[in-house]
């Protein structure tokens, strides 16, 4: 299936009227090779080859202590899916537990992301102060979960002294509001992070999308008589549309693997309201010690994610060879 | 800058005005956008502009007032710094993210280079087969690996220096690392490194002196990518960093933040202090930087 590109490439390359050869230097040399692969190969095999299976047999054992020692069959995940409001609870509306959260993670970090993204990409792209509006947007990108965290701890502090926000509200009476306090603001207010450090590296990408639309085009259609809404919505938009996809991609493997803004701000509290999977995992396998139940949480994560890379690497590897 | 250049304007297209009172109306139909834009601004600004204004504040005066009243008072000190450095351990757990940081990123640069080369330019059995295994790979969460890796660490007791973390960091970087260098690898002239070879050069002088000078960009992307990677990261020390004097800052903060929770002094400046290696590398290396992290999208 992947490997399709290659052959493409290759069959271009002979069209191209060059000789076609393998894109080796030497043929078949399997010693040196070794060689090279050698350090990659030992560490890929023990660090990630070995304990995934080792994680998959584990899910299927009570595991005290990180050992085979109590084989329960499906237990951990029956008792994950259909016993643990903390990780899924469908029994009332709206819905709770970790993997709730990371659905409501996927729905509105995602979507408000890339719509923030995209509205501060076509804006900047209007203005002399483009450079300064996308440093100052991308810059949370450089900066550590745990600082972000800090940052926004003191947003969203009660004490209208220290939280900004808060500070805000007071002016016209409302509040204040425990926003990391309280279970029904904890998860909007954590997204709310979250969109905020990722609107940059949206705007970055759709932003080089959008200058390479051909100014041609744009002018004709204003030519036409388009005004800029109409502009935006039939050439602007199925333009990006591909970055786009990329994007909600990259956005989502963010979410599975979301951890940093949930353990520092809340540490999944207030009770366990703001748990996701990531964290999930870490908490019943490490402070908690159930390392069977761990296991099967990281063995969901495995799942989820198995499709979303398959379709990333095959996108990346078509862009890039051929 | 309007999208529109002047040469192409036609009748019917708005061009940059050429009068003075035609730039004042074409710059108050921007007004809407630039309002947009200053409130933009002002939101992704002004959260971290009052950290930083904060953790220079007197902790009587943080807890007094806000930082947004700080014209008022104008009163500043470096107390808070020299507290969490002294009295926290901070000094001490910056030392430790740069020996975390230093051998977490040499090490995979140096072992995704060589497999990238021989994915990319040596011949041997199975070649594609390996490398789509290793692609395979990425879709492995880290998540995955924690409880046996931990298990295999502790007879050596790697997770009480920091041989358990080194090798955590490495081992999860190479399956994107060489996915990365290997695609930009194969773009390399061919009859570059065929007339080497039929110069006489080994595959390891091919190595060191045609394809690694070559791809200079591209491996300080994937550097500068995986070395913020690895200084940002929380999740790993957690679990690999089991001596507590060998905690980085993000736990150190961390820390903190669970045990004090209102010392709001400490807090800021610590933050700041975990944060200024990634701004310096932001600003001054800012094409690397994005360069990386976009091609780090997928990971």
């Amino acid at each position: 299936m992947l490997e399709q590109p290659l052959e493409i490439a290759k069959d271009q390359n002979a069209l191209g009227g060059k000789p076609r050869k393998p894109p080796a230097v030497e043929q078949s040399n399997g010693k040196v090779a070794l060689i090279f692969l050698l350090p990659a190969l030992f560490l890929l095999a023990i660090f990630l080859v070995y304990p995934t299976i080792y994680t998959f047999f584990l899910s299927f054992n009570r595991g005290r202590r990180g050992e085979f020692s109590n084989w329960v069959g499906l237990d951990n995940y029956i008792t994950l899916f259909t016993k643990d409001p903390n990780f899924i609870d469908l029994s009332k509306f709206p819905p709770s537990g970790a993997l709730f959260n990371n659905v409501l993670w996927l729905i509105f970090y995602t979507s408000i992301v890339i719509f923030l993204g995209l509205v501060v990409a076509v804006m900047a792209s209007r203005v002399r102060y483009e450079s300064i509006i996308k440093a100052i947007v991308f810059l949370p990108m450089a900066i550590s979960g745990v600082a972000l965290a800090v940052i926004w701890v003191f947003v969203y502090a009660p004490d209208r002294n220290i939280g900004l926000l808060n500070a805000v509200l007071g002016i016209v009476n409302v509040g204040p509001i425990s926003w990391l306090g309280d279970p029904g603001f904890v998860n909007a207010a954590l997204i709310a992070v979250g969109i905020w450090g990722s609107v940059g590296f949206a705007t970055v990408i759709l932003s080089a999308a959008i200058k390479s639309i051909s100014t041609e085009v744009i002018e004709a259609a204003r030519c036409d008589g388009a005004n800029e809404f109409q502009v935006f919505r039939r050439i602007i938009l199925p333009m990006v549309s591909l970055p786009i996809s990329v994007l909600a991609v990259t956005l989502t493997v963010n979410v599975i693997k979301l951890f940093d803004l949930p353990y520092v701000m809340t540490n999944g509290g207030p009770g366990t309201s703001s748990r996701v999977i990531a964290f999930t995992m870490y908490q019943e396998s490490f402070p908690g010690g159930l390392f069977g139940k761990g296991a099967a949480v990281a063995m969901v994560m495995l799942v989820i994610m198995t499709p979303i890379m398959l379709y990333n690497v095959r996108r990346f590897r078509t862009s890039s060879v051929v | 800058m309007s999208t529109t250049p002047d040469v192409l304007a036609g009748p019917a297209i708005q061009a940059r005005p050429r009068t003075l009172s035609g730039r004042i109306v074409q710059a108050l139909n921007k007004t809407p956008i630039h309002i947009a834009l200053g409130l933009i601004a002002i939101v992704w600004l002004a959260p971290t502009i009052g950290l930083l204004i904060t953790s220079f504040r007197p902790r009587t005066d943080i807890q007094a007032t806000g930082w947004w009243e700080t014209l008022s008072t104008l009163r500043f000190t470096t107390d808070n710094y020299l507290g969490v450095i002294n009295s926290q351990g901070m000094l001490g757990a910056f030392i430790n993210n740069i020996i975390i940081s230093v051998p977490s990123t040499l090490l995979p640069l140096t072992i995704c280079s060589l497999a990238a080369f021989a994915f990319s330019w040596i011949n041997f059995p199975f070649r594609d087969t390996l490398f789509l295994i290793i692609v395979a790979l990425l879709m492995i969460p880290a998540q995955v690996a924690f409880i046996p890796v931990l298990q295999l660490m502790k007879p050596f007791g790697f997770t009480n220096n920091f041989i358990g973390i080194w090798l955590a960091h490495t081992a999860f970087a190479l399956p994107f690392g060489i996915f990365l260098l290997r695609n930009f690898f194969i773009t390399l002239p061919k009859d570059l490194i065929e007339a080497a070879r039929i110069d006489g050069a080994s595959t390891l002088g091919i190595f060191r002196t045609i394809v690694v000078p070559l791809s200079v960009p591209a491996i300080a992307a994937y550097g500068i990518f995986q070395f913020l990677w690895v200084w940002n990261d929380l999740l790993m020390a957690l679990v690999f960093v089991q001596n507590a004097a060998n905690n980085p800052m993000t736990r150190q903060i961390n820390g903190l933040l669970s045990q004090y929770g209102t010392e709001w002094n400490l807090l800021a400046a610590s933050a700041f202090l975990l944060m200024i290696v990634p701004l310096i590398v932001f600003f001054s290396l800012q094409r690397y930087f994005v360069q990386g992290l976009l091609a780090g999208s997928v990971k």
